[in-house]
């Protein structure tokens, strides 16, 4: 039952929180409880979307990411770079600054993630005409979404496309490459800049593929403030760089990770929708009916996609902006003269295409009340007892995010009914509690820190 | 376990609510998900009919570990030729249901397929009562 299913890149930092329940409040999965005056992670509920993240007023939570002195250990060390990454900065950044930043920090290639989309593209295109009787069939792309969709509407699991994420071709394909030149592949080290945490915990514990392609992560915002600070100091020697800079993507390859990015190619309907309420909101319909006129379903965690990943420093809508305005300005060019530089990745198109598959996704249904039928009968019926007297108010001062949750805790063994501040009042009334053991329950859920006053404050009376 | 909704005939922006909690208890109860899909799609189906056709209806929900017992109880213009409405295309909805993409003339057939065993009685002028039952071992 305690099987630990996802590993997870967000990590709750106990000594930094405050035990506001921000997070608790903002969990789509409901997967934060408040105890002793600290947030608690259920595991398996969460899905990585790092909503939470970006609720925590004070940095408790924090997203793991690898030792950067790790890409020592091998001798070539490639940086791949999402293409969210170019839209971060105000000014002009060029692809060669950034680069050059990179090289600084000791990569000895750089290459952008979205490269291996041409080919992908194909596979879906196949994947859609070949399981025509799945439909809608749902894009891998996002890891969040994937994870989702196991935990909280399994039946869809099989909807999903079984293809590789851009950045497991695009690995894949560097792999490939360093093979024909004769390298080891133990001395090549790929290195992603993720946006969110969803793709680090995708990398730790791949769902549908055995091991993934990438030795580690390193989170965008660290990639941000270097290349910021440089772009400050007016890239100062940093306008020549040793490495090749290939051509640009093709304008679609540019934009496969903003909203609209996948759906927008593919024949037939497809719907694109980004930002994980909107997206559970959704499925939640899908589910219910048994035919559906959509081919193609791009479901994306975050607001704008990528762009607004929790790692993203900059506004996501001046992001989505500035990658647009690259993507015409890419298509404009592409129509005077014929850029077809560095083409290599289409050189291994089979090789990849063999190697785009995953494994089946499987479900793990979370909203079980017990394996066995009978026990989640009877504890559905206490959940609807208890509910009966609860206030319906979703307060979260028990330390659940909602009423139904407490409940649902309570028959789990998790929570007692006496942590409802409004059953505490109604015992207090009938002296089934006195108001010393209302406060004990208070700070075994708040902690004591909240209910002490300090030293030298006075009362202030308005 | 006994649950009750109730059904507002011709209000389609709720139609579906009452199939969706059906789905959230099934799923508590780890009911086996095949079968949750069934009897949602059924049971979705068979919402939306009362949402159509009918003025009002109740749905009454009656889950033991052997089996799911979904009674839908409509008031409304019945069916005079059951026999007929049992037939693959048959649709009396209107043209404005089919544009909300409710009412392909698949209903009753459609809900018969996916549950394992389904009784309709209905008398004109007065409802439908529609009852279908899935087998859970």
């Amino acid at each position: 039952m305690a099987e630990k299913y996802f590993h997870h890149a967000l990590k709750f930092r106990r000594e930094v929180c405050i035990g506001c329940s921000h997070c608790m409040n903002v969990c789509p999965t409901q997967a934060i409880r408040i105890h002793s005056g600290k947030a608690e992670l259920t595991d398996n509920r969460c899905v990585d979307c790092g909503k939470c993240y970006m609720a925590c007023p004070v940095g408790a939570i924090i997203v793991e990411q690898d030792d950067f002195s790790q890409i020592f250990m091998y001798r070539h060390r490639i940086a791949l770079i999402p293409g969210v990454l170019l839209g971060q900065f105000p000014g002009k950044v060029t692809n060669m600054q950034i680069y050059s930043v990179l090289l600084d920090m000791g990569f000895t290639e750089v290459e952008e993630v979205e490269k291996g989309t041409g080919i992908l593209r194909m596979a879906m295109d196949s994947y859609l005409q070949e399981n025509h009787h799945l439909k809608p069939l749902i894009s891998s792309f996002c890891p969040a979404i994937v994870r989702l969709i196991q935990v909280r509407f399994p039946s869809l699991t099989e909807n999903i496309m079984l293809l590789k994420a851009p950045l497991d071709v695009t690995a894949t394909y560097i792999r490939k490459k360093y093979a024909e030149m004769g390298v080891d592949p133990k001395e090549v080290g790929i290195y992603y800049i993720t946006p969110c945490a969803a793709k680090i915990a995708a990398v730790k514990s791949p769902v549908g593929d055995k091991f993934s392609q990438i030795d580690g992560v390193i989170n965008m915002d660290v990639i941000f403030n270097k290349v910021y600070t440089a772009m400050k100091q007016g890239f100062a020697g940093k306008n020549q760089c040793s490495l090749p800079v290939s051509a640009p993507l093709k304008p679609f390859q540019q934009l496969w990770t903003l909203t609209e990015g996948e759906a927008s190619l593919f024949p037939g309907r497809s719907l694109a929708i980004d930002e994980i309420s909107n997206v559970i909101e959704f499925l939640e319909k899908l589910e219910n009916e048994e035919t559906c006129d959509i081919n193609f379903l791009e479901l994306r965690a975050c607001d704008q996609s990528c762009a607004g990943g929790i790692l993203a420093s900059g506004n996501r809508f001046f992001t989505v902006e500035r990658l647009r305005k690259t993507a015409i300005e890419t298509a404009a060019k592409e129509d005077t003269k014929v850029v077809e530089a560095s083409n290599d990745i289409l050189n291994h198109t089979q090789h990849l295409l063999q190697n785009m598959a995953v494994s089946k996704v499987l479900p793990r249904a979370m909203d079980k009340l017990d394996e066995d039928m009978k026990m989640a009968m009877l504890k559905m019926q206490m959940v609807r007892e208890i509910m009966k007297t609860l206030p319906y108010v979703d307060c979260g001062l028990c330390g659940a995010p909602t009423c139904r949750a407490l409940a649902q805790d309570i028959v789990q063994g998790k929570a007692k009914i006496t942590n409802c501040i409004f059953i505490q009042k109604k015992y207090e009334q009938k002296n089934w509690l006195n108001p010393q053991e209302t406060m004990d329950i208070l700070k075994q859920v708040w902690g004591d820190d909240k209910f002490t006053d300090p030293d030298n404050t006075k009362f202030v009376t308005l | 376990m006994h649950f009750t909704y109730n059904v507002e005939g011709g209000n389609f922006t709720r139609a579906g609510y009452a199939s969706s909690e059906i789905k959230k208890i099934l799923k508590q109860l780890n009911v086996d998900l095949a079968i949750i899909k069934r009897t949602v799609v059924a049971s979705y189906e068979a919402e939306v009919n009362i949402v159509a056709h009918a003025y009002s209806g109740t749905i009454f929900v009656d889950i033991t570990p052997e089996t799911i017992l979904i009674k839908f109880v409509d008031e409304g213009p019945g069916i005079p030729d059951i026999a007929m409405a049992m037939k693959e295309g048959f649709s009396t909805a209107t043209s404005k249901v089919r544009e909300m993409g409710f009412g392909a003339g698949m209903g009753l057939p459609n809900i018969r397929k996916n549950v394992d065993n389904m009784n309709i009685t209905s008398e004109v002028g007065k409802g439908t009562v529609l009852e279908l039952t899935m087998y859970l071992q």
